[in-house]
């Protein structure tokens, strides 16, 4: 009897630890998945200084959507936790694809080597930023999932562990059409 | 999908080892036929009771030839293993791209995958270009940790980055499947097969004209294969024997085809899984497909590795049994149409979502 007794809580106690295990092995992916958005995010910032300062001369006219990116950009670094960040970042986003639709309308800038590679390098970190988040919020619900179902979520509650903020930019802010402005003085 | 991604990697994991399995028993029965014609050894009757040409087989009362087929079979299987991909690369004259590179083509291009690589959570596979105005590429490499893509100057000119990212996602769904594993052994093995079957055909041939005598032997001697006693059932054996030593290559070459026909398919699909773009991938298609000059840099060997047939044959734009067996892949018409479909069921789905 005392045997069976012992069994089972052993049994018990090793449950738990493998679930333990588990989720500690998903909260390092997450934090991984984050780290890598993270380090494409800083990169998209330190960048933008380069960029204002490539263009600050030919642009004179468009100092108001240079100003957007420059404050969004101050915004973004401000950003506390995915939620604020995703909106932030989100925003610079979209100034930055606005920025881009003026470039087109400037032939010395389009034809700029620098500003070529930098428009090139914010493309690709753009998209890195987007890669990262698809993978970030996939292990993400995956992590969350793995503490609401039921026995699981029992040790996850034990030892306080929290489900993680998906990094999510608005469909509409990522696939809007920029609106051009083509009153240059406005 | 009817495969998921665990299944397809251990399917891809299983079929390599078969092909390296009968590639090794190929050579086994390549060294066994060249011992019992040639040699004038037999496993079943002590050596020194039959001998046309009557000389004693003493010294060749051991199967020589079958051993070191063996062994040139197994080193051969672990060179298209570990070493494939560099000859490969090197074969088709790809260099390696540095990644603080400054030329804007190989810098988009070094981004690019750098995309893909987190998109896939996969490890940074090394990239190469290939001196080549063909739009092409392809990836080789054992796994995911020592992968390669590359890709050819006229991909990197021709394509514009949605479309180059296609092109690199379906390259890298070919590293996560490990298709390239199975690619690049089977590359390293066909060639290995064409040479030896010749070269096996060429000794034969000479040996049974009574002139040359086979340069792995030493020149020492051995039983015609005309000579030999035993009648009908070893002139039948000589027959299976000789039109398995010529049809070899051919099996290999069709293996080789069927083995990457499929997996065209299902790259191009997990390729669009990765950029959530299928519409770049289809455009990319379209403009290989409109060049028609065959890649010159890349070989019949290596042919099934690549995005899209480097030969340019007409064989892979039609459909049926021999355009199937013979084509290294799959009608251009029907990828472009699969992912324009893809591309517009997703528009439709966004549609219906906002």
């Amino acid at each position: 009897m005392g045997l069976i007794v012992l069994g089972i809580v052993g049994a018990f106690i090793v449950w738990v630890v493998i679930q333990y295990n588990g989720l500690i092995t998903l909260r390092n992916q997450v934090e991984n998945g984050w780290k890598q958005i993270d380090v494409q995010l800083k990169r998209r910032h330190d960048l933008i200084p380069n960029l204002v300062n490539t263009v600050k001369g030919i642009m004179e006219f468009e100092q108001e959507t240079l100003t957007k990116v420059v404050e969004a950009r101050s915004a973004a670094m401000g950003a506390h936790g995915a939620k604020d960040a995703a909106a932030k970042e989100g925003m610079l986003t979209d100034a930055l694809a606005k920025f881009f639709v003026v470039v087109e309308q400037y032939p010395q800038l389009r034809s700029s080597e620098n500003v070529t590679s930098l428009q090139e390098e914010l493309t690709s970190t753009e998209n890195k930023i987007s890669f990262a988040r698809q993978f970030y919020n996939d292990i993400a619900t995956k992590f969350n999932t793995a503490q609401q179902v039921f026995p699981a979520t029992l040790v996850a509650q034990t030892f306080n562990f929290r489900t993680s903020e998906l990094f999510e930019i608005t469909v509409e802010a990522e696939r809007a059409v920029p609106q051009v402005n083509l009153s240059l003085n406005d | 999908m009817a495969m998921n991604l665990y299944e397809q990697q251990k399917h891809n994991t299983r079929n390599t080892w078969v092909i390296v399995v009968m590639f090794i028993l190929f050579f086994m029965a390549l060294g066994m036929g060249f011992d019992y014609f040639y040699f004038g050894y037999s496993p079943w009757s002590s050596p020194l009771e039959n001998d046309g040409a009557g000389k004693p087989l003493g010294d060749f009362s051991f199967p020589i030839a079958t051993v070191l087929a063996l062994l040139v079979g197994c080193g051969q299987a672990a060179f298209g293993l570990y070493m494939g991909d560099k000859a490969v690369l090197s074969a088709s004259g790809a260099t390696p791209v540095d990644s603080g590179t400054k030329d804007p083509e190989l810098r988009q291009l070094v981004n690019v995958v750098e995309e893909m690589k987190i998109a896939s959570g996969l490890p940074m596979p090394r990239v190469y270009v290939m001196p080549d105005s063909d739009p092409n590429a392809f990836a080789t490499g054992r796994d995911p940790e020592h992968a390669s893509i590359a890709v050819t100057r006229g991909l990197l000119k021709k394509l514009n980055r949605e479309e180059l990212q296609g092109v690199i996602a379906h390259e890298m769904s070919h590293v996560r499947n490990l298709d390239i594993r199975l690619m690049t052994t089977v590359a390293a093995l066909v060639g290995a097969v064409t040479l030896l079957s010749d070269w096996a055909a060429r000794a034969m041939w000479h040996g049974g004209r009574g002139g040359r005598r086979s340069g792995k032997s030493g020149g020492k001697s051995g039983g015609q294969s005309g000579g030999k006693s035993g009648g009908g059932a070893a002139v039948l054996l000589l027959v299976l024997w000789l039109v398995a030593v010529i049809l070899a290559p051919i099996l290999a070459q069709i293996l080789a085809m069927s083995v990457s026909r499929e997996r065209e398919y299902l790259a191009d699909a997990s390729g669009a899984e990765l950029t959530r773009n299928p519409a770049g991938l289809a455009s990319a298609l379209k403009k290989i497909e409109t060049e028609f000059a065959p890649t010159a840099s890349i070989h019949r060997g290596t042919a099934h590795l690549c995005i899209a047939d480097p030969l340019g044959r007409k064989m892979d734009l039609r459909e049926g049994f021999w355009p199937d067996l013979l084509a290294t892949h799959p009608p251009m018409a029907r990828r472009i149409s699969k992912l324009s479909q893809m591309a517009y069921q997703q528009a439709s789905q966004s549609s219906s979502l906002s």
